[in-house]
């Protein structure tokens, strides 16, 4: 039988981990992602998960120490946010040429300055071009099936590459949701112990982490670039087999009403709820309006977006950050290079919104498909807009 | 020190962990202490490596002159990589898992890796308390880069960062006590080491991996490129060091301090300076101020180990009862 629980979704997320039964998890505490950690410690404090907890001195050690954990064989976890994720950026970068498969949680926050606490996706844009794998959810159940999911996909020996979990920080980490939580049985079965082809182990010495002249490093870059190209197969493989086992079914590009729609809102993260609401209600008032969510932000689904949106004329593209003095919405501008090369293409609008946690609601998004509308149709000065902006 | 100084031939492993065919300079004496420190350690040893003079002239793809099982990753990060496979292993072997018995974790870095940008990482791996050993090759600034300063420079040494000119004798400040930071931790087993008395080196290696918990092993490693000194005078340079006071051998057990070696009187230290054209430019005065902080800190480190040996003897009377 199946059955909900209301709980709150760091809780859950870390009740997901443990079902993952890590070895280690080495993290550093930093809002919005704290509850995360802290029921983490508990729950290795009560003996509840058999795992080494290091509560490590800043995020730079806690993504070195994963290095380390998942160097040595062993299953690895961390969760962190914001200025964590941009303290541990340079170690960010060196897992995933390290085909090291160490799984994070990041509870999406602002970067400073000025400080602020709420979420927004300027600290996903900062690890952007690390290599990793990276899935975004967009409710608790999905934090709770991709933990899993990450697990599988970054162990996997034809994968062997970091994953990322993005889930927004306080829209999603501090609100209570019903979640139902897969059986231990059926994740034990689901998700087998770590097997890392080449640990570091006195038995069988490897060199990890030697330097590249230039004779090899292109090589090595190119590799790794190759190996995330091909995990998006095996990521469509492990959800389509979490389906059977689980009963949920994820994709790299969600679709709501999308096909066939005139006019689409493209979202990630959390506000992609709203937009759904706003959805329902256009769509009541006879408009001819659907959504697709990302779900998966590396490797881009360039195929399925293209998929998805073949039949709109619009595709309006939230974006909840911005790359400054270069085209506005980093998510716009991939999409708009997805399509630049097809001959039939919607017209693109970049929308920034919710930055620093503002809220964007459901009328917000009505008017934001009004404005598009216009824009798409007598064009606009600006690269992108941003809502609600006072200026 | 006691074992080897007698048994010494028959002790020593044949076996090089860190083999020949590196790339390091002609007489560098930090590969020579890597080398007897891995030889003392054996084959069950996980080292996390530094970025540095070590890791660099030791790794290049496809090759690798380690014959253990070595990662190196970042500069500032080896403690903590260290303690995430002191932990895995810890972890593993609860469960389960398969792994060979009595595996030690080592980390290596350099003197600019250790006392500055990796100084939080090493702090919060002592004072978390994992059984593991760092060891800091010292050869007092950051020669792979290009012999800039470091805070493990010494006072009035000329490096390109800290040049000597009108207005400055070099280094202007003293060199950070590295092993006194490390014995502040509490940590169950403090030393310091030089290639000059390799079995004293090795001794004190195998003594800081075998005590459980974390050990902090300090090299001081010559560099003769950097040092502008002559490369077949490593290990004279290593052993005056230690005999003017510049360099102290000593050992902190538990909080216990106790000299490695017993000088009747320290050598003055212009027969240290002398030989090494960092030191060339410095005047009388600076020299005077340089010997006068030596004697000092010599005799500070002598009233600690007063100290100490007090608690040893009171220990034996006590057990003797």
């Amino acid at each position: 039988m199946v059955t909900r629980v209301g709980i709150e979704v760091s809780i859950a997320l870390a009740d997901a981990v443990k079902l993952a039964n890590p070895d280690v998890v080495a993290a550093y505490p930093i809002t919005p992602q704290t509850h995360i950690v802290e029921h983490l410690a508990e729950l290795v404090a009560n003996g509840e998960l058999d795992a080494e907890y290091i509560p490590v001195e800043s995020e730079h050690s806690a993504m070195s120490a994963c290095l380390g954990s998942a160097a040595a064989g062993a299953r690895t976890f961390t969760a962190t946010a914001s200025q964590g994720l941009a303290l541990m950026n340079e170690v960010v970068y060196v897992a995933a040429p390290m085909r090291l498969p160490i799984v994070m949680a990041v509870a999406n926050r602002a970067l400073s300055a000025p400080l602020s606490i709420w979420c927004d996706h300027s600290d996903m844009m900062s690890v952007r071009d690390t290599g990793w794998i990276q899935i975004i959810a967009e409710n608790g159940q999905q934090c709770v099936d991709n933990i899993i999911c990450a697990f599988r996909i970054a162990e996997d020996r034809r994968v062997l590459l970091p994953v990322m979990v993005h889930l927004d920080g306080f829209n999603l980490t501090h609100v209570i949701e019903p979640i139902i939580f897969p059986e231990q049985e059926k994740v034990d079965k689901f998700l087998p112990r770590n097997r890392f082809p080449l640990p570091l182990n006195p038995d069988k010495p490897v060199a990890m982490g030697d330097f590249a002249p230039p004779v090899i490093f292109t090589e090595t870059k190119w590799a790794h670039e190759v190996a995330i190209r091909n995990s998006q197969k095996v990521v469509h493989e492990i959800w389509n087999e979490y389906h059977t086992a689980f009963g949920r079914q994820y994709h790299p590009v969600e679709k709501y009403h999308s096909d066939s729609a005139k006019v689409l809102i493209m979202t990630m993260g959390a506000v992609g709820e709203t937009a759904s609401v706003a959805i329902d209600e256009m769509r009541a008032e006879g408009m001819d309006i659907g959504q697709i969510r990302l779900r998966l932000w590396r490797p881009f689904p360039f195929k399925e977006l293209r998929e998805a949106a073949k039949d709109a004329d619009i595709l309006i593209v939230m974006d909840r950050s911005i790359s400054y003095g270069g085209p506005g919405g980093p998510v716009a501008s991939e999409v708009k290079s997805a399509f630049y090369s097809q001959a039939k293409k919607p017209k693109i609008v970049s929308y920034v919104i919710s930055l620093g946690g503002r809220d964007t609601t459901v009328s917000d998004f009505k008017g934001i498909v009004k404005k598009s509308i216009e824009i798409a149709e007598k064009g606009s000065r600006n690269e992108y807009e941003i809502y609600g902006v006072r200026e | 020190m006691e074992k080897y100084a007698v048994y010494v031939p028959r002790l020593v492993k044949k076996q090089e962990n860190f083999a020949p065919g590196h790339r390091a300079c002609i007489g560098c004496g930090e590969a020579l202490a890597v080398r007897m420190a891995f030889k003392a350690l054996g084959n069950n040893v996980i080292v996390a490596n530094a970025t540095g003079c070590m890791e660099i002239v030791a790794s290049q793809l496809p090759f690798s002159t380690w014959q253990l099982p070595w990662i190196h990753t970042l500069f500032e990060n080896p403690a903590a990589v260290a303690s995430g496979i002191e932990a895995a292993y810890k972890a593993m072997r609860r469960k389960g898992v398969e792994l060979p018995e009595n595996t030690k974790v080592v980390a290596i870095g350099g003197d600019g890796a250790t006392s500055d940008i990796g100084l939080q990482a090493i702090s919060g791996a002592l004072e978390r308390g994992h059984d593991f050993t760092y060891i800091c090759f010292d050869n007092e600034a950051y020669m792979n880069t290009g012999i800039q300063r470091s805070s493990a420079t010494p006072f009035g040494a000329v490096t390109t960062t800290s040049p000597a000119g009108k207005k400055s004798f070099g280094q202007f400040s003293w060199k950070k006590n590295m092993p006194e930071i490390a014995a502040a931790h509490n940590i169950p087993y403090v030393a310091t080491a030089t290639h000059g008395y390799p079995f004293d080196l090795m001794a004190k290696v195998r003594k800081a991996v075998d005590t459980p918990g974390p050990a902090y092993v300090h090299i001081l490693s010559v560099c003769p490129t950097g040092w502008r000194s002559p490369a077949d005078t490593i290990n004279r340079q290593s052993r005056l060091a230690v005999q003017t006071g510049m360099f102290p051998l000593y050992e902190v057990e538990n909080g216990v301090y106790k000299m490695s070696i017993d000088l009747p009187r320290l050598r003055p230290i212009t027969d240290y300076l002398k030989g090494q054209g960092r030191f060339r430019h410095l005047s009388d005065d600076v020299i005077a101020q340089i010997q006068k902080r030596v004697k000092l800190e010599y005799q500070k480190l002598l009233e600690k180990a007063k100290y100490g040996s007090k608690t040893t003897k009171r220990k034996s009377r006590a057990r003797t009862k």
